[in-house]
């Protein structure tokens, strides 16, 4: 029972939230409800008992959401005192979203605890003696491998892509030479002078 | 099956992943000093592999517990993609040595994508479908921005990238419902799964592959990309995307909708169907208006995928050897078109791409002319040019099980496209001549282009029982 009522509310909210990520004017606010969505999403995965998913969902996404906050508040012109200013009016709103994730929290810690959803029977079984990372891992480094390894094919594109559409050789940068610098040595560099009162040393 | 013998298997992706990664070794150390010879060591890897790939055509096998199959379909792809990467890698250097912006990741990257094209061909599991599809569109997308700066490349490159993003978000979702509704992710479960009949779920999810995979063959409607990224990218990688990943999404169009969904026929031939009418019907209305010959060119390629998916229609044996044959001589005609376009730039070297320059070519450079109307008279299908038979292929496999009106429609749409075929060679051979372009300096491009030009000439039916013996075991490897 406890399942199915949590089924529906973060099913409702991960739709509504992904809805308003499209329908926010403003683009913090479309952060926001991005990682609302992630959050509720990771819920649904709780509760069909794959948690190590729902780990990595909140970990891998949040992380990945940080940043994309960081793009917004560096590329966008968006003008933070008017944010600010109505932080008190807004405030009962900022709350009851707190509430909203607190209350899911335990929603989906006591649902876990009654138990995974009962899925249907084409679905593959998830194994019950061991826990969820152990058995992903012994499918990905094995039954998939090949997957695997095309997986990190596609990073490292993903990665020569990047440099290559981004890297450029400017001029009139004055980069550390470490080999010259090691090469330098004391007698190139230090002259003994032994000036006379009054006169200074020529540089 | 143990995983040594899988991946020798896997012999020609092997050889391109050891290829490309060694040479991007060369690349970071050496600089882009190393490109010419980067650009040798590639074509030579790409051979390497179709060599290996043409191997399997008498064995082949499954590997990875059916996650990758090595049959004759597979091979007979992946020569033709192999083959097409190479001459793309082949013809970039004159190309980019302009802007000095020929980088040695361009040879690199062409590799990985056929490493990606190779899984396609060869998947035999919505995930190796999947992961093949990213490596090949990853790759593509950072090819159609390499002239960064270059305005129209960058903005080619951003297009496809959003819109193929969309693609794979689509085709991801349908491949979650195939997989909800089924329980597996191989083409073989999935078959067993749809031979019981089709739930809503599995409907939603079959509608979802194919339009995910109608985008990346650019068929009607969802072509809306390829006019803009083929004129934006620079002209080599335009002639990389009309040929490879052309091929390569055909053949895992065809063996998804064979071999996967195979027992629901019925169903996605109504899409089949639609998308083949749509696209040659706009391939070859809205090519009539173009001023531009790249553009044009992307027009002619949907038509002429509009023209193989006739083939899928039938869902024969002798229509999916049509396809396969059809595909073998649209990438000659296509990279022979993108070859002579390559040809056309100014006396200062700069690219020309409007089709009014190509007025009197027949009296400035009679041979590039020539060779450019046997082309264009090829794509238009017009006897006794070899790209007449291929049309012919298709249409008589769409006759074979009786969709008679259909095969009527098709062929009154080829029409429609000879006209603006028709209207490029009228251009070369009847207008006053315009500025001559500068000469032919490369002899790489020139026997390039009197290869294919021979190929497509009336010479090329002497090929027909070789490649038609190849299109038939080809085929018959997914029935």
């Amino acid at each position: 029972m406890i399942q199915t009522i949590a089924f529906y509310l973060f099913a409702t909210i991960v739709i509504a939230s992904a809805a308003l990520t499209i329908l926010a004017r403003n683009p913090v606010h479309s952060v926001l409800w991005l990682i609302l969505a992630f959050f509720n999403a990771a819920g649904l995965m709780v509760l069909v008992g794959a948690e190590f998913i729902a780990m990595l969902l909140v970990i891998v996404y949040v992380g990945a959401v940080a940043v994309l906050f960081l793009f917004v508040v560096m590329m966008l012109d968006v003008d933070f005192a008017a944010l600010r200013a109505g932080f008190a009016r807004y405030l009962p709103i900022g709350v009851l979203l707190v509430l909203v994730l607190a209350a899911e929290m335990i929603f989906a810690v006591s649902a876990w605890s009654a138990g995974a959803i009962a899925l249907s029977a084409t679905v593959a079984p998830i194994p019950a003696e061991v826990p969820n990372i152990v058995a992903i891992g012994t499918l990905i480094y094995t039954r998939y491998l090949f997957i695997f390894e095309g997986a990190g094919l596609v990073l490292l594109v993903a990665m020569i892509g990047a440099i290559v559409l981004t890297h450029r050789t400017r001029s009139g940068v004055r980069p550390q030479k470490v080999s010259d610098q090691v090469k330098r040595r004391p007698q190139d560099a230090v002259r003994k002078t032994d000036p006379l009162v009054g006169q200074g040393v020529e540089l | 099956m143990s995983n040594t013998a899988s991946l020798l298997l896997t012999l020609p992706e092997l050889i391109l992943s050891v290829g490309s990664i060694a040479l991007l070794m060369v690349a970071a150390f050496v600089g882009d000093k190393a490109t010419r010879g980067i650009s040798i060591a590639a074509v030579a890897v790409l051979m390497a592999a179709t060599i290996s790939a043409a191997l399997p055509m008498n064995g082949g096998g499954v590997a990875f517990d059916g996650l990758y199959r090595a049959d004759a379909f597979s091979g007979f792809a992946k020569v033709l993609i192999y083959v097409a990467a190479a001459i793309s890698v082949m013809i970039a250097p004159r190309f980019f040595a302009r802007g000095g912006a020929l980088r040695a990741e361009y040879p690199i990257l062409l590799l990985l994508s056929s490493i990606g094209m190779g899984m396609m061909v060869s998947s035999g599991d919505m995930l190796t479908l999947y992961v093949g599809l990213e490596l090949q569109s990853l790759a593509a997308y950072v090819l159609a921005s390499f002239m960064r700066r270059d305005a129209r490349s960058a903005e080619a490159g951003l297009k496809y990238f959003v819109l193929g993003a969309l693609a794979s978000g689509i085709l991801l979702y349908g491949i979650s419902l195939v997989y909800g509704f089924t329980g597996t992710t191989l083409f073989d479960g999935v078959a067993v799964a749809f031979s019981n009949g089709l739930s809503t779920g599995e409907m939603f999810g079959l509608v979802f592959v194919m339009a995910g995979l109608a985008f990346k063959i650019a068929a009607v409607p969802f072509h809306m990309w390829t006019p803009d990224v083929y004129e934006g990218a620079p002209t080599p990688v335009t002639a990389f995307f009309a040929s490879a990943p052309k091929v390569a999404a055909m053949g895992l169009f065809v063996r998804v909708a064979v071999e996967a969904m195979g027992p629901a026929a019925s169903s996605w031939q109504q899409i089949v169907i639609f998308s083949a009418l749509a696209s040659t019907v706009l391939g070859g209305v809205a090519a009539i208006g173009q001023t531009n010959i790249k553009r044009l060119l992307a027009y002619s390629s949907i038509n002429n995928v509009g023209f193989a998916l006739f083939g899928l229609v039938a869902g024969t044996e002798e229509g999916v050897a049509a396809v396969m044959t059809y595909m073998a001589v649209y990438i000659v005609m296509t990279l022979g078109s993108f070859l002579c376009v390559l040809q056309m730039r100014d006396a200062r070297g700069e690219p020309i791409e409007t089709i009014q320059s190509l007025s009197g070519l027949s009296r400035t450079r009679p041979a590039l002319a020539a060779a450019f109307a046997m082309f264009m008279f090829s794509l238009a299908g017009i006897p006794p040019l070899f790209g007449f038979w291929p049309k012919f292929l298709v249409f008589d496999a769409v006759v074979g099980v009786g969709l008679w009106p259909l095969a009527m429609v098709g062929i009154a749409t080829s029409v429609i496209g000879a006209f603006y075929y028709l209207k490029i060679v009228k251009t070369m051979y009847f207008d006053e001549p315009a500025a001559s372009y500068a000469p032919v300096t490369s002899y790489t491009e020139g026997t390039l282009i009197a290869v294919s030009a021979i190929i497509v000439s009336p010479a090329g039916y002497l090929a027909i029982p070789a490649l038609g013996a190849a299109s038939l075991a080809a085929a018959k490897a997914l029935f």
